[in-house]
């Protein structure tokens, strides 16, 4: 059976799980739509939250991206890591322990401000729609190049997956199934990586193989990484494990982009709410260690597959004569991912760092696609590859559309337009909600707007500018208040947006030495963060003190006691 | 059980010194050694790894994993310590 049947195959079996957990887990009321009548266990907890953090992009694009990048990858490793720790040390016992349903319901009361949650919501709606756009698009994509179905059918047939165990389920349905989705993705992640480890290195621990020795080959005995560096000096390209250097983004910029990224992740409404579901404060602490843990196991493979795949492609193309360039290529030139443009009519493929003498076009991509294939493992193993990936991006679509749901039937609704709804009304407009986003993301899957690789850059830049530092300052100083956070989180988006929207639509091809002090606009948001910081606290301290029963509230959030009821106070 | 306001006083005060310290531990790791000393750490090597960038693209991780495990076993013993859990 060929690459289509397996696909197939373990497509059917995973989709299957996936709606038998939502019938399984259908919610019946409000709490058991938005948090999964909290009573998740911190470990399933974790990998749900694994599940919805790693989406398409980790999963297809970011090894890609390493690949090419080398040492500079480590903006995504660490960036979309560390943010799990200020998450478990700033944020997640203490939103817990404030219970209540979403993120901005705590910013409305914590800032005793109407205001204050409309813009949190407005922001919550607008990141999570823009990640969701790249997510039905991911989905689309691989329905396309794994079953030969065309992208705008793919991209419906998830939707109609995520409608039924979202809609169903709410939180509750799509917590175990994203549990479910993240077995499928790392079992898929981790076999072609330790495939690739054992054939290269002999050692099938990819974390291992990657600084062991080369097997065989013009480069046998040698380190894997210094080969991968000897390589990239013969072709005039930067080193790979080199920092700084000619070619690669500026300490400057690697620090502000992991910074931003870092602190993005603290900020985004899809992940906070992952914590809303555990037990207790306790438990959100270990759920956030358990997250990390999952999430690390493939982050740490990452790399590793990134430097394997960096090597075998360069190897096994450059200098081959075309006509006998290996089948993976062939396959994969056909939907133009790779394109070979014979410069010097020589028949022979050459891959430079010299832009007038390089040959060959590569999206990185490929790297994880083509990577089994590559490997010359066996179709199953594609067929794996293929059901793991659409488990990746349609589990973090779904966590982003109950955020957009619970956005609009609880804080804007529920707390605004019609304060007395019922409790079963509220759950009918939840699901609404819930249905009407996913089409509005599969529209945005099919004509997705050409931008939407920045826009989620943007996402995070906005994340760390506007929510992260009113939500940590909202914990921990009892002084800031309604009218600092709301300066705060206005100046932190203006300014982030304004840079971004200035160097990506006024002014394209304004480069590095046109940026403030060398930040690109990925980075950008760390700086939007200061500023936020700055005027929240300078703000608040000439305004007046929040009023005593704020404080009380911030008072009892810092203390894990959680009462019998499962109330505050 | 004593007075309750200072039993959360110091709890609280102990709560910050734990989140503080295990922050100086989470930048000194990743920004400090996988970004502002990488280039001196890669004259070293751990295995086939130049040191800086193992830290980069591969330890600081493991710190991660490490710092949040540390936070959640000494949280849990402060709460129970100070009778706030």
């Amino acid at each position: 059976m060929g690459i289509v049947g397996w696909t197939y195959v373990f497509v059917i079996a995973s989709f299957s799980l996936y709606i038998g957990i939502a019938i399984r887990t259908r919610a019946d009321t409000t709490q058991s739509f938005y948090v999964a009548g909290r009573g998740v266990s911190a470990i399933v907890n974790g990998m749900a939250t694994g599940a919805d953090w790693m989406s398409a992009a980790s999963f297809i694009s970011m090894a890609g991206l390493i690949s090419f990048m080398g040492y500079t990858g480590t903006i995504y490793l660490m960036g979309w890591t560390g943010g799990y720790v200020l998450l478990a040390l700033f944020l997640a016992p203490y939103l817990r322990k404030y219970g209540k349903f979403t993120v901005p319901e705590f910013v409305g009361e914590r800032y005793y401000s109407q205001a204050a949650r409309v813009v949190a919501v407005v922001c919550a709606i607008f990141i999570s729609f823009t990640y969701v756009a790249g997510q039905m698009r991911g989905v689309g994509v691989v329905f396309s190049r794994f079953l030969e179905v065309p992208v705008e059918q793919g991209v419906l047939i998830g939707m109609l997956l995520v409608f039924v165990y979202a809609t169903l389920g709410g939180m509750r349905g799509i917590t175990y199934t994203q549990a479910a989705q993240y077995v499928v993705l790392i079992i898929a992640y981790l076999i072609p990586a330790a495939a690739i480890s054992w054939k290269i290195t002999g050692n099938p621990i990819p974390q291992f193989g990657f600084g062991d020795r080369v097997l065989e080959g013009q480069n046998a005995g040698m380190y894997l990484l210094e080969a991968l560096d000897q390589i990239h000096r013969d072709l005039a390209l930067p080193e790979y494990t080199a920092a700084y250097v000619p070619g690669k983004k500026s300490m400057v910029d690697v620090f502000a982009i992991t910074l931003a990224l870092m602190t993005g992740t603290a900020g985004l409404p899809h992940v906070l709410v992952r914590f809303y579901t555990v037990k207790s404060a306790k438990a959100a602490r270990w759920s956030a260690m358990w997250a990390l843990i999952f999430i690390g196991i493939l982050y740490t493979t990452a790399p590793a597959v990134a430097a394997f795949a960096r090597v075998n492609m360069i190897q096994t193309l450059n200098g081959t004569p075309y006509a006998e360039a290996p089948e993976w290529f062939k396959n994969w030139e056909k939907t133009g991912l790779i394109e070979f443009d014979d410069r010097n009519g020589d028949g022979i493929m050459v891959y430079s760092g010299r832009p007038e003498i390089n040959e060959l076009q590569v999206d990185p991509d490929i790297m994880v696609l083509a990577n089994p294939e590559i490997a010359r493992l066996p179709a199953w193993v594609v067929g794996l590859v293929a059901a793991g990936a659409l488990a990746a991006a349609l589990s973090t679509a779904a966590g982003l559309l109950l955020v957009i749901s619970t956005s609009i039937s609880h804080d804007l609704f529920k707390s605004i337009f019609i304060r007395n709804l019922s409790e079963r009304a509220e759950l009918r407009l939840a699901r609404i909600s819930a249905g009407v986003a996913v089409v509005i993301a599969g529209i945005f899957g099919i004509y997705p707007p050409g931008f939407v690789a920045q826009v989620v850059a943007f996402a995070f830049g906005l994340a760390a500018s506007s929510f992260f530092p009113i939500l940590v300052l909202g914990i921990f100083s009892q002084r800031v208040n309604k009218e600092g956070a709301i300066s705060g989180m206005l100046t932190g988006i203006l300014f982030t947006a304004s840079y971004i929207i200035y160097f990506r639509y006024i002014n394209p091809t304004g480069g590095p030495d046109q940026w403030l002090f060398g930040i690109s606009p990925e980075g950008i948001g760390s700086i939007g963060m200061l500023l936020n910081l700055v005027v929240t606290l300078t703000v608040s301290r000439f305004t007046p003190a929040p009023p005593a029963h704020v404080q009380r509230l911030i008072a009892e959030i810092r203390l894990p006691r959680m009462r019998p009821t499962g109330k505050l106070i | 059980m004593g007075d309750q306001s200072i039993d959360v006083k110091h709890y609280w005060r102990a709560m910050l010194r734990l989140i503080a310290w295990l922050l100086v531990c989470w930048f000194v790791v990743s920004f400090g050694l996988g970004i502002l000393l990488v280039e001196p750490l890669n004259q070293f090597h751990i295995g086939g790894f130049p040191l800086g960038f193992w830290f980069a693209q591969q330890g600081s991780i493991y710190v991660f994993m490490l710092l949040i495990f540390i936070y959640a076993w000494r949280a849990d013993r402060l709460a129970s310590r100070y009778g706030v859990d």
